[in-house]
């Protein structure tokens, strides 16, 4: 057999048994019954709660999970600087000076923290930080400081040598190299993932809530629960208009700039 | 002299930078505000007391042979959950592509599209915009409602939302490429398919696979966090382990979570170097 059919084979074979080991209730799902009662959830939606006063609380609730995301991307940005730094090996910094011995086990940890999605991290920060907006805010901190620290490691690793080169020919120390030759020539660059990741921490900061960490998706969660699918479906449009306004403003500023 | 040498130390921008820095401070105090932002709850005896034990518990981590034998099975159906849910989404993708691409359109040869066609693949796009729009996780907690507790919910939020995400990407691949082949099949007759086959396929194979790899590698990971709202897989047992407090079981799982993400994540790699 050749490579190709291979391959296919052990596709085929991978999706077949995922399909016959997941016990699927297609016949639940597309029976009468679920059919009537998908009709009925959805009916429930109408009409949407829009009395100021609950209107108000979404407001805010969308306020709360914009201030989530906001805060926690400028922490991971602060924090993913300040491990970029020694995770990334500074122009001649290579074999002549020796390996830097910090590198490897921070790019580790910068993997972990970023491979734990961030209501992962949320559940967990629950036990010590409690139900409410503060542990999402450090659970999209957390998760974020690893995608950011490895991106902006990865972007100090791979400027122009000359400038650092130079200043340490004059003997300065790595960090006033790193102040001086390396971070004005990659700013524009970390600014532009720091404000990639906050529109992404907007997306997740909506659902976060979902376990009880504060913003719409704790409100979403709070109302579902409690069977109130008026209310419950004036936090969803909440949360869509909050991503389509995301979308069309990170859709606008790339015309612009791009 | 020696006032020379101190005027030329003075960063002649410090007011600049004072001025920045007071006004970030005063825009950072509402976010903190709004957040609830106090860390220093988390360093309060009684909150520090929980911590320490649950984190004491994660070491050593659980590897009891049944509770070993129970993540393996649950690992195996949160790849199962990606793998199912991608494969609904490619055939939910793949009519609306054919569909919705503008490469395809007959009336758009003579110059522009005739405005049946045109609405047909607008509202086909917003379609997509919408299923694509809405988190898995709200999708998972909906269907959760309707087929009770359990992977097939995770499966159809999978489904749903990266069905609506391949449509549109496979939609604009095709259209980036070279349009001239398509282009001259149809002007010669042959039909929307064979174009599709003859012309658009060879050319762009790679890429769509490449990219239905990548979503795949995606899909692991949101499968694990479906599972935090009752979808089944790695991340309710993680959800349960947690609420009991119990580290040793939740480091374990946080362990074959990291591994299978790296794994997902070279196989995804390699497999993408292969296709090109």
């Amino acid at each position: 057999m050749s490579r190709g059919k291979r391959f296919l084979v052990g596709l085929a074979l991978l999706v077949l048994a995922s399909f016959w080991s997941l016990d699927l209730q297609w016949a639940q799902f597309f029976s009468l019954d679920a059919a009537r009662s998908m009709g009925r959830f959805l009916g429930e939606f109408f009409p949407p709660d829009l009395s100021p006063a609950f209107v108000r609380k979404v407001g805010w609730g969308a306020l709360e999970t914009l201030a989530m995301s906001a805060l926690g991307t400028l922490i991971a940005a602060a924090v993913g600087l300040l491990l970029a730094w020694p995770a990334s090996r500074l122009p001649g910094d290579g074999r002549s000076i020796g390996p830097f011995t910090g590198r490897m086990p921070l790019r580790l940890l910068l993997n972990a923290l970023r491979s734990v999605p961030e209501l992962v991290w949320a559940a967990l920060l629950l036990i010590s930080a409690g139900l409410g907006p503060l542990a999402g805010t450090l659970a999209l901190a957390v998760h974020t400081t690893g995608v950011l620290g490895r991106l902006f490691a990865d972007a100090l690793e791979n400027i122009d040598p000359g400038p650092s080169l130079a200043l340490r020919a004059q003997g300065l120390g790595k960090g006033r190299v790193l102040l001086y030759a390396g971070l004005p020539q990659v700013l524009p660059q970390l600014l532009s993932y720091t404000l990639y990741r906050w529109e992404n921490n907007i997306r997740a900061a909506a659902v976060l809530g979902v376990v009880g960490a504060g913003g719409l998706g704790q409100l979403l969660a709070f109302h579902m629960g409690l069977f109130q699918m008026g209310k419950t479906a004036t936090v969803l449009g909440a949360m869509l208009l909050l991503v389509a306004l995301v979308d069309a403003l990170s859709y606008w500023c790339r015309r612009r700039m791009g | 002299m020696s006032a020379a040498g101190s005027a030329a130390l003075r960063d002649p921008a410090w007011l600049g930078r004072l001025f920045w820095l007071c006004a970030g401070l005063a825009l950072l105090w509402p976010l903190g505000l709004a957040t609830e932002f106090r860390p220093w709850v988390l360093l309060e005896p009684d909150s520090l007391r929980v911590s320490a034990r649950f984190l004491g518990d994660f070491f050593p981590p659980s590897l009891q042979p049944d509770f070993l034998l129970l993540v393996a099975r649950e690992t195996w159906r949160t790849v199962a959950m990606a793998t199912a849910g991608i494969t609904l989404a490619l055939l939910l993708a793949i009519p609306l592509t054919l569909l919705s691409t503008r490469v395809l359109s007959i009336s758009a040869l003579s110059g522009r599209m005739a405005a049946g066609p045109f609405w047909v693949r607008q509202l086909l796009r917003w379609l997509m915009i919408v299923l694509r729009s809405v988190p898995e996780l709200v999708w998972a907690l909906v269907f959760v409602r309707v087929v009770g507790l359990g992977p097939t919910a995770g499966v159809l939020a999978i489904a749903l939302t990266y069905g609506g995400m391949l449509g549109k990407v496979y939609g604009e691949i095709l259209e980036s490429g070279d349009g001239q082949v398509g282009e001259a099949l149809l002007r010669n007759g042959s039909s929307r398919l064979q174009t599709f086959f003859y012309a658009l396929l060879p050319q762009n194979a790679a890429e769509l696979c490449s990219y239905t790899v990548y979503r795949w590698e995606c899909a692991i990971r949101s499968s694990v966090v479906l599972g935090f709202v009752g979808a089944g897989g790695l991340g309710q047992q993680l959800d349960g382990s947690m609420k009991m407090f119990n580290g040793a079981e939740v480091s374990t799982m946080l362990l074959v979570f990291m591994a299978l993400v790296a794994l997902a994540d070279r196989t995804s790699a390699w497999l993408r170097r292969v296709l090109q």
